[in-house]
């Protein structure tokens, strides 16, 4: 199933939480919401799911207009940041849920619930509850609670956000495998760039409700839209007017075109790269990476006095100050 | 950390210091000489007077046509009362959380009236608003409703107590997963919302039901106590007193404790039984 | 609709079962004017089951919040056996009617009771005299300010109180300069209710005091004992003092509740 959000507004008051966002999911793609707290982007997420509904503007699923429509008529599966595990049923029953309430069968409710539980490895734990669960296996009873009545789109609310890094990492990995077996349009918030980079097919970057770009994450590193982009995705810093990325600054004794005073205030060999802490004219800091190799031919020292200059110089709409 | 291993946190017993167990000893040789005096003492003295006629004295009170439907009179109503109190303070206490009007402050202030009207007072007023000269017409004095309405009164606050804070930690996430899911409205309140608000309605239930069986001052003038129709167990008691019969009112007396207790322990062996999924 | 029904249930029922009663009392007590009114409060009778009130009321408080701190303290931050029969015992006065609060009290100090003969040997009278009611009194509202510290307490947690101990202060020391002042709402508010239960109690104290007007009257029973004798407008009158202190003490109660068990 396609989405389609049309200069969608949402305000809470005076506060303005999706500002004009217009964006649109591909049926069976991978797209993550990516923005700091405050961006909108769960905000927009429950908008699609119907928990919330726009001030203006409208949603699209599959082409037919569903801005008003209740959440039980969508056929979306939503995970919760915090699970919102029914905890007065077992894991069995959480999984269930979706199908009794469709009143199906019996038998293809027993069928479809073990066909789940295998799929996210807690058959063993079928008869448990909420609460005799790590965080981690709660939100894999989530998912296989949202994917039982095989919902036509996934939204997933920052699924990993309250779960400790290990854990975060392993199930980052899985959603990815999960989605190239399932195929469903799924559609995830978070504010960690990595785990968006990471995971997604396709990212759209929120910022104070408004969208800054839609894009693959190549294009989104090496192409951002502005310096918002630029400075979520990654390290970028200011080199006379120029915003540039750390692998990106050549540092030379000579002064050239373009180029910047800079102090070396510490020098890190990490691994096979070399991390070199600036400071510019103004004090303002600077972090360059070289390689080692690189290293080893400028032969740096704490404290000496080097130019540093953009050594590619990026799309002129990337340096807007 | 430790929670998510599957490891219990464990806190290290620390050895009190001797300073500290003689202020335990001290403190705890207060509490209990207090306690003893005030309340065991006289406790101890109803249940072995009750006693003070042998089985078949007690027997011959509490099988009396009078004390039975006292009894009666008392464990209908408080049930009644009980059950319409569960009801309604659900509904109020769901109000008084989830919706929001001008004002909402205000109720949720009035609720703990009958805790603070002393109860006499409380019989009164409405036997001036539902008695004879009521201003609107409505005439329940001396009528077994007349116990129901006074015992409505003192018992509101509790369900409505115990039910808003199971309320407010209620995870509304849940119910939106719900929605999600499929259930409609009030799928979700049946198989959601209800069950996790159970355990709390119980609580106050109970505690409505032991309130209500031992009420005296709301009913006392309300009802116009008359033996067989409106009495209720604890005017019976009050009478047998006045008549001479102490031990007459410690058998029926005990009766009633017993009640009491056996209403405390069999909601709060249901409790126990609806929270084992909290229990990891 | 969905959301105007269970309001306007809930609104409703709470006029029909609280307020409207209440209202009540304010309207029958001045619907003959202000001096009838006046002359049945200053009656010796009304004055004296004022004073008595109070008296018993003064006597109960401060020992129930005593009693409360101290065991609400040794329940929660110390280990004994028996903490489970304590907690029941401090709670048995919510459980029970006051009739048998009355009528154990009776069997105790009377007559005929355990401490009867003893009591009439040496001349002094507890029951059907203000004693009696004391007693009654507090027993009644022993578990309100224990109840509302007991929660406060377990929430707080000791690390303050194992704070001012590595800082060289002394077990009493550390109580009353750290426990007693975390715990002061929670105290002021089981005193407020405490009080509510002295100034309402009715029960028990018909049975322990005699009913003597003028001698062995609380307030409450004085409304009773006006209503019995139709002394309607002396009834009302006591009603209505006691009305507004409970209003008074529902504002201090909804101003100082513990914010767990607030809306």
């Amino acid at each position: 199933m396609s989405i389609e959000i049309r200069h969608v507004t949402k305000r809470f008051g005076d506060f303005t939480a999706v500002d004009d966002v217009s964006l649109e999911v591909a049926s069976g793609s991978l797209t993550a919401l990516l923005g700091p707290s405050g961006s909108g982007k769960s905000t927009l997420l429950r908008i699609v799911a119907g928990l919330e509904f726009p001030d203006c503007g409208e949603v699209l699923l599959s082409g037919r207009d569903a801005t008003g429509l209740a959440p039980q008529k969508r056929e979306v599966g939503f995970v919760f940041q915090h699970y919102a595990a029914f905890k007065h049923m077992t894991v069995r029953d959480n999984v269930a849920f979706g199908l009794r309430v469709r009143k199906r069968p019996k038998a293809e409710i027993a069928a479809r619930v073990d066909e789940l539980l295998t799929l996210v490895g807690l058959q063993a734990y079928a008869k448990r509850y909420p609460a005799q669960l790590s965080g981690g296996q709660r939100q894999r009873m989530a998912l296989a609670r949202a994917l039982a009545p095989k919902p036509r789109v996934l939204l997933l609310d920052e699924p990993f956000g309250a779960l400790d890094a290990r854990v975060r990492a392993e199930l980052r990995d899985w959603l990815r495998r999960l989605h190239e077996e399932v195929h469903v349009t799924t559609v995830f918030v978070t504010h960690d760039q990595e785990e968006a980079m990471e995971v997604a097919d396709r990212v759209a970057v929120l910022n104070e409700g408004r969208l800054e770009q839609v894009a693959s994450p190549l294009e989104l590193y090496d192409e951002p839209a502005s310096e918002f982009v630029m400075r979520f995705v990654g390290d970028a810093h200011r080199i006379g007017g120029r915003l540039v990325r750390p692998y990106e600054i050549a540092l030379e004794r000579e002064p050239d075109d373009g180029a910047v005073e800079v102090e070396v205030e510490r020098i890190r060999v990490l691994g096979a790269e070399a991390r070199i802490d600036l400071v510019d004219g103004s004090g303002a800091p600077l972090v360059a990476r070289l390689r080692r190799d690189e290293l080893e031919q400028l032969g740096l020292e704490r404290g000496e006095i080097l130019w540093a200059r953009p050594e590619r110089a990026l799309a002129a709409t990337a340096a807007r100050p | 950390m430790a929670d998510a291993l599957g490891i219990a946190a464990v806190r290290p017993r620390r050895a009190a210091p001797r300073g500290e167990r003689l202020g335990t000893s001290l403190t705890l040789g207060v509490v209990t000489t207090f306690l003893g005096i005030v309340v065991v003492l006289p406790i101890a003295a109803l249940v072995w007077q009750s006693k003070g006629q042998g089985a078949h004295g007690f027997w011959s009170v509490v099988s009396s046509p009078e004390a039975v439907a006292a009894l009666e009179l008392t464990l209908g109503a408080a049930v009644v009362v009980a059950l319409i109190n569960g009801v309604l303070g659900t509904i109020t206490a769901w109000v008084l959380v989830r919706d929001s009007f001008p004002g909402r402050s205000l109720v949720n202030a009035v609720i703990d009236l009958p805790f603070a009207l002393p109860t006499i007072v409380a019989g009164l007023t409405l036997l001036a608003l539902y008695g004879p000269s009521s201003p609107v017409g409505v005439d329940v004095a001396f009528t077994r409703a007349a116990v129901v309405l006074a015992l409505l009164f003192v018992t509101l606050p509790f369900v409505v107590r115990t039910v808003q804070p199971v309320l407010h930690e209620l995870d509304v996430e849940m119910e939106e997963a719900a929605r999600s899911l499929g259930a409609r409205e009030p799928t979700v309140f049946r198989r959601i919302v209800l069950p996790n608000l159970l355990p709390g309605i119980l609580s106050g239930v109970a505690l409505a039901l032991a309130r209500a069986v031992g009420e005296i001052g709301a009913v006392v003038i309300i009802s116009g106590n008359n033996p067989y129709r409106t009495e209720v167990a604890s005017v019976f008691v009050m009478n047998r007193i006045e008549s001479g019969d102490p031990a007459g009112a410690a058998a029926v007396a005990v009766v009633l404790l017993c009640i009491a207790f056996a209403i405390l322990l069999a909601i709060g062996g249901l409790r126990f039984l609806l929270t084992r999924h909290e229990r990891a | 609709m969905r959301r105007f029904l269970p309001r306007v249930v809930a609104l409703g029922y709470l006029l029909v079962v609280l307020l409207a009663p209440l209202g009540m009392v304010f309207y029958r007590t001045f619907q003959h004017g202000a001096a009838p009114v006046w002359t049945a409060i200053s009656s010796p009778e009304a004055v004296h089951a004022f004073e008595l009130t109070l008296l018993v009321t003064a006597i109960a408080v401060p020992l129930n919040t005593v009693f409360g701190i101290c065991a609400a303290f040794a329940i929660v931050r110390r280990r004994f056996p028996g903490k489970g029969l304590l907690n029941a015992f401090i709670d048995l006065p919510l459980a029970i009617s006051p009739v048998v609060v009355g009528l154990s009290l009776y069997l105790l100090y009377g007559r005929t009771g355990w401490f009867g003969s003893w009591l009439t040997a040496h001349g002094i009278q507890v029951l059907f005299a203000w004693p009696a009611i004391a007693l009654a009194t507090v027993f009644v509202s022993v578990p309100f300010v224990a109840r509302e510290v007991v929660p406060t307490l377990r929430e707080l947690g000791d690390d303050q109180e194992q704070a001012a101990r590595t800082l060289g202060a002394s077990g009493w020391q550390t109580f009353r300069r750290v426990t007693l002042p975390s715990i002061r709402w929670a105290v002021v508010y089981g005193v407020v209710l405490t009080t509510a239960r002295c100034l309402g109690e009715y029960g028990a104290v018909a049975i322990v005091s005699g009913r003597v007007a003028g001698k062995t009257e609380t307030m409450t029973l004085l409304v009773d004992d006006d209503y019995q004798n139709f002394d309607l407008s002396g009834a009302y009158a006591a009603a209505l003092v006691l009305a507004a202190i409970a209003v008074v003490v529902l504002v201090v109660m909804t101003l100082t509740k513990p914010k767990e068990e607030a809306a």
